[in-house]
């Protein structure tokens, strides 16, 4: 089969039509079908996945499985993936089936909830895979109108207000982007992100409305972009719409937003910001820098003060997020490994931690940690697993957390001792928050009377966290799955990066030499 | 006057007999029991007429000594124009029918405001333009006045000839000094003096009364007054059709006096264009916020369309023309499948406007919310609804034109215009319960909204194939 990649991608969306077509009422028999037909596409796409890599060949640090097709306005459908992304397309057919089964308890308007996650798959799937820039920003921008209905729909008190900011914040860095990409179509000629990535833009310095632009093109192109994926990402200080949007979001959304659509930022700049722009990159690197520690230790102070169990996850994955910046710009074999293996992991156990808290949420209706304690007296399973993942997103070695914080810390290390000091106090103030709130929610007594009769986890919610369990276990110990894949392509992209550098320093030393010279 | 002169003016020609007969027919027989008669038959030969324009043949020919030129630019607006007034009026029919508005001279004056329509993007000459023009207009004033006892339709149908008047003053003042300094009215004439050398200061005075004139039918600010208060109090049938055909042939009228008249000077009718633009987008985007009333919204929302449009047009090449007429297209489509639901709004039989009637609307109707939500998505213009596409190709235009501060500001514009679309999918889909609205619709409105629907998300894959033919009208203009 030579379009694997439109097959994953679509078969979500042909399930969704199915489903938008066929199924009729809202009975529990009805819901139940949408529920059978939502889990058993996802679970298709992630078994057709595995063949994706298996057919990967990871030496080989160019696009595979390509597929190309003629389009409208000179555009073309092509889809490819390399070392980068394959491994999120992974991500997102893996994580997908169990969101499905995490929200089997859901009753209200199922079918629909059903059609925007299966929608929303199709559309983070295509963001991984896409090879031109305007189909890339169709399914990035795309991603939002699922997104918005299920934090508008089936979301908590507030969620009007968290659905408009999320929307909005992001629409607004999209546009952005898409001018910068229709200014890139004009310089290079093609939309095709292949060529893209070997086409040099120019770099010399321009004069804007009489400002003096170092790095010309590229600054203003890199910037564009960063509007974009820094809100994706979040970074400090436009992360403010995720606490809201993870607070009012339903616990699959929240999953879904936490591991997958926050990725999305950071493939951005791997894709985009860090090759194309390379010139732009070395210059506004200290900028990212500072901004991914500042970060790191901001958002870790505020985690320590929040007393809403799901604002202090989304804002403990504003800083984990901090660690990815900072390992991508490092822009150096053990940054980017880093960044990218961080990213995978978050994913496993962002999502994993807003799963713990639906699960008390869904017994109790309230995500106050006030309203918690003593739950293992009770709850016994459940204590392990949470502790488990509130291990893992401190960074104990052994899981996945840890590898990605120290491969990322490595490589700003590398580069900037004092960014990477700063940002090392977030591995102490993780665990400050992390273990603070696994001690206020599990142990001591229970004497809440409401929490007299929690009933532990069922049978399916084991086999939802069962998968998380596994992947962070293996990933921790045995990081090389992953860094082999990744390795040969990140090499590349390091080299090309430097490689690009260096010719633009050779040019700028060469225009200097003549401006000075006769 | 030979026969091939009016060979080339068959369609239009056609059409005035059309519209005569037809009202004799009215006026003689049986009066308003034959207006769905007249309805139905109007927009069946209306289409036929499209239809047979569509396969005329590609090559441009022009009559009675180059007053009226027929090109495939013409042609494409003129398609756009017929099938656009044809459907709104077949999705009028149920609307006007249970409100006793059905007269039988709905359809004559939408035929002779389609005729003034096609004479007006076929014009050669400044005499033409401004016949056709005034043929359009004065059968839109009545129409906008057609529910007599109301006092706001009325007002609007009052309004709209008071300022319609004054733009056709300035206009006409414009092609005074035209014609002065150019000793000519012909388009050709004026382009030739142009082309001769020192343009004359008159002339560029000429050129922005025109400009001026010809902003108000477009309703691109700051020329957009009267555009909410005529889009709320006329009926909403005659309000559907005031955002469809008229626009696409004002605006299509500005691209052919600008390239054929003055296509020599893009640099100068270029900057007045870009100002329109850039402050059409900004105030449809702003001002449509604070609307509570869906009709007034959708006039502040055309407004916006409008100013990304004229960025098309003020890149000043042929891909700017290409992208403004795809745009147009798209933006017709969009607003006949909004209409067509604003029409089926009513509580107890009398019709609604209010946005907030449309509270938790998806509970009750999950198909028609769903095809809603697909209009106001590509209204907004985000991917990958067709909108998307049209506002793509402005863009890209306007990059290409080394215009990227337009491009940037036609960006901020739509993401604070996306704000009141999503307002209307919000009141749809998280609003509370409350006493609701009725949307009966007749089988036609049921039709167009859901085509249209399906239209604006299968059209991506290749927008029907009216890209090569929108390029062929825009090459036949920009030469």
């Amino acid at each position: 089969m030579d379009n694997l990649l439109s097959v994953i991608t679509l078969i979500p969306a042909v399930a969704a039509l199915v489903l938008a077509l066929f199924l009729r009422g809202d009975d529990a028999a009805a819901q139940m079908n949408a529920k059978w037909t939502a889990l058993f596409a996802t679970t298709a796409t992630f078994v057709i996945s595995l063949f994706v890599l298996i057919r990967f060949d990871p030496a080989n640090t160019g696009f595979q499985m390509l597929e190309s097709y003629a389009w409208i306005f000179g555009l073309q459908y092509k889809m490819g993936v390399d070392g980068i992304s394959v491994l999120f397309v992974m991500l997102t057919t893996f994580l997908m089936p169990l969101v499905i089964l995490s929200c089997w308890d859901v009753t209200v308007r199922v079918k629909e909830y059903m059609i925007a996650f299966l929608m929303l798959e199709c559309l983070m799937l295509g963001v991984f895979c896409a090879l031109d820039l305007v189909l890339f920003y169709l399914f990035f921008e795309a991603g939002l109108i699922p997104m918005f209905l299920i934090i508008g729909i089936w979301g908590g008190k507030e969620r009007i207000y968290a659905a408009f900011k999320f929307f909005l914040y992001t629409f607004l860095g999209s546009v952005l982007m898409l001018v910068a990409m229709i200014a890139m179509y004009f310089q290079a000629g093609t939309t095709d992100i292949v060529a893209l990535l070997n086409h040099s833009f120019a770099s010399d310095t321009i004069a804007v409305a009489g400002f003096q632009i170092v790095g010309g093109v590229q600054t203003l192109l890199w910037l564009a972009f960063f509007a974009s994926f820094a809100v994706k990402m979040p970074m400090w200080p436009v992360h403010t719409w995720l606490p809201d949007a993870h607070v009012q979001a339903p616990t699959a959304g929240s999953v879904v937003l936490a591991a997958i659509l926050l990725k999305m930022g950071g493939y951005g700049f791997l894709r985009f910001s860090l090759p194309m722009f390379p010139v732009a990159s070395e210059l506004l690197a200290p900028l990212i820098f500072w901004m991914s520690a500042i970060a790191i230790v901001y958002t870790s102070l505020v985690a320590l003060a929040q007393t809403d169990m799901k604002k202090l996850i989304a804002y403990s994955s504003v800083a984990h997020m901090g660690y990815v910046t900072m390992g991508i710009f490092a822009a150096n074999q053990q940054g980017i490994d880093g960044a990218i293996f961080q990213m995978l992991s978050h994913g496993f156990i962002s999502g994993a931690l807003f799963l713990c808290v639906g699960v008390i949420y869904d017994r109790m209706h309230t995500r106050e940690i006030d309203a918690y304690g003593g739950l293992v007296n009770r709850m016994p399973a459940y204590a392990l697993v949470f502790m488990f993942f509130t291990m893992a997103n401190v960074g104990l070695p052994g899981t996945s957390g840890f590898v990605g914080e120290f491969l990322t810390l490595t490589g700003i290390f590398q580069v900037n001792t004092w960014v990477a000091l700063v940002a090392t106090s977030g591995v102490i103030l993780s665990a400050a928050y992390a273990l603070w709130l696994y001690r206020r929610v599990v142990f001591g007594d229970l004497i809440k009377e409401a929490l007299k009769t929690i009933t532990d986890m069922t049978r399916r919610e084991k086999a939802v966290f069962a998968p998380l369990i596994a992947a962070t276990l293996i990933l921790g110990i045995y990081p090389s799955l992953v860094t082999d894949i990744i390795g040969p392509s990140v090499k590349t992209l390091v080299t090309d990066y430097q490689a690009a550098l260096s010719v633009a320093d050779a040019t700028q030393v060469a225009q200097n030499a003549e401006s000075v010279g006769p | 006057m030979t026969q091939a002169d009016f060979n080339t003016v068959l369609p239009e020609f056609v059409l005035a007999i059309y519209a005569m007969g037809a009202l004799m027919f009215g006026v003689y027989t049986t009066k308003d029991k034959a207006a769905p008669v007249i309805l139905w038959v109007t927009s069946g030969l209306m289409l036929a007429l499209a239809l047979y324009i569509g396969v005329r043949g590609d090559n441009a020919r022009d009559a009675f000594g180059g007053m009226f030129i027929d090109d495939p630019f013409a042609r494409f607006a003129k398609v756009m124009i017929l099938t656009s007034g044809a459907a709104v009026m077949l999705m009028s029919e149920d609307y006007m029918q249970r409100r006793g508005l059905l007269r039988f001279e709905f359809p004559i004056l939408i035929v002779l405001a389609t005729v003034g329509m096609m004479v007006m993007v076929s014009a050669a000459d400044l005499m033409t333009l401004y016949m056709g023009l005034e043929l359009q207009s004065l059968s839109l004033y009545v129409i906008a006045a057609l529910r007599r006892d109301s006092p706001k339709s009325t007002e609007a149908g009052l309004k709209y000839f008071v300022l319609g008047a004054l733009s056709s003053g300035l206009l006409l003042y414009g092609a005074s000094l035209t014609y002065g300094f150019a000793g000519t009215t012909q388009f050709a004439g004026i382009l030739a003096v142009l082309k001769d050398g020192e343009v004359p200061l008159g002339l560029l005075f000429g050129l922005v009364f025109m400009l001026s004139g010809m902003a108000f039918k477009v309703s691109a600010a700051p020329f957009h007054m009267w555009t909410p208060d005529v889009y709320e109090g006329s009926p909403t049938p005659v309000t559907a059709f005031f955002a469809t055909a008229p626009k696409v042939a004002a605006m299509c009228l500005i691209a052919r006096v600008i390239y054929d008249a003055f296509g020599s000077i893009p640099g100068d009718w270029g900057q007045v264009l870009a100002a329109l633009s850039v402050a059409s987008m900004f105030l449809g985007a702003v001002a449509a916020i604070g609307q509570k009333d869906i009709k007034r919204l959708m006039a502040y929302s055309s407004i916006a369309h409008m100013g990304f449009a004229l960025m098309g047009l003020a890149a000043g090449t042929a891909q700017g023309v290409q992208a403004m007429m795809i745009y147009m297209a798209i933006y017709v489509t969009m607003n006949v499948g909004t209409f067509a639901f604003i029409m089926a709004m009513e509580r107890d039989g009398r019709p609604v406007t209010d946005i907030a009637a449309l509270n938790h609307y998806a509970k009750r109707e999950p198909g028609k919310a769903l095809a809603m939500l697909v209009l106001m998505f590509s209204l907004a213009g985000v991917p990958p609804m067709l909108g998307f596409f049209g506002k793509f190709g402005v863009l890209q235009a306007a990059v290409d034109a080394d215009m990227v501060w337009l491009a940037l500001a036609g960006a901020v514009a739509s993401v604070i215009g996306a704000y009141y679309y999503l307002r209307i999918v919000f009141f749809m889909y998280f609003g509370k319960e409350n006493d609701g609205i009725d949307t009966n619709m007749g089988a036609v409105q049921w039709v167009m909204l859901m085509g249209v629907a399906v239209i604006m998300v299968v059209g991506i894959a290749n927008l029907f194939g009216i890209e090569p033919v929108a390029a062929m009208a825009a090459e036949a203009l920009v030469r």
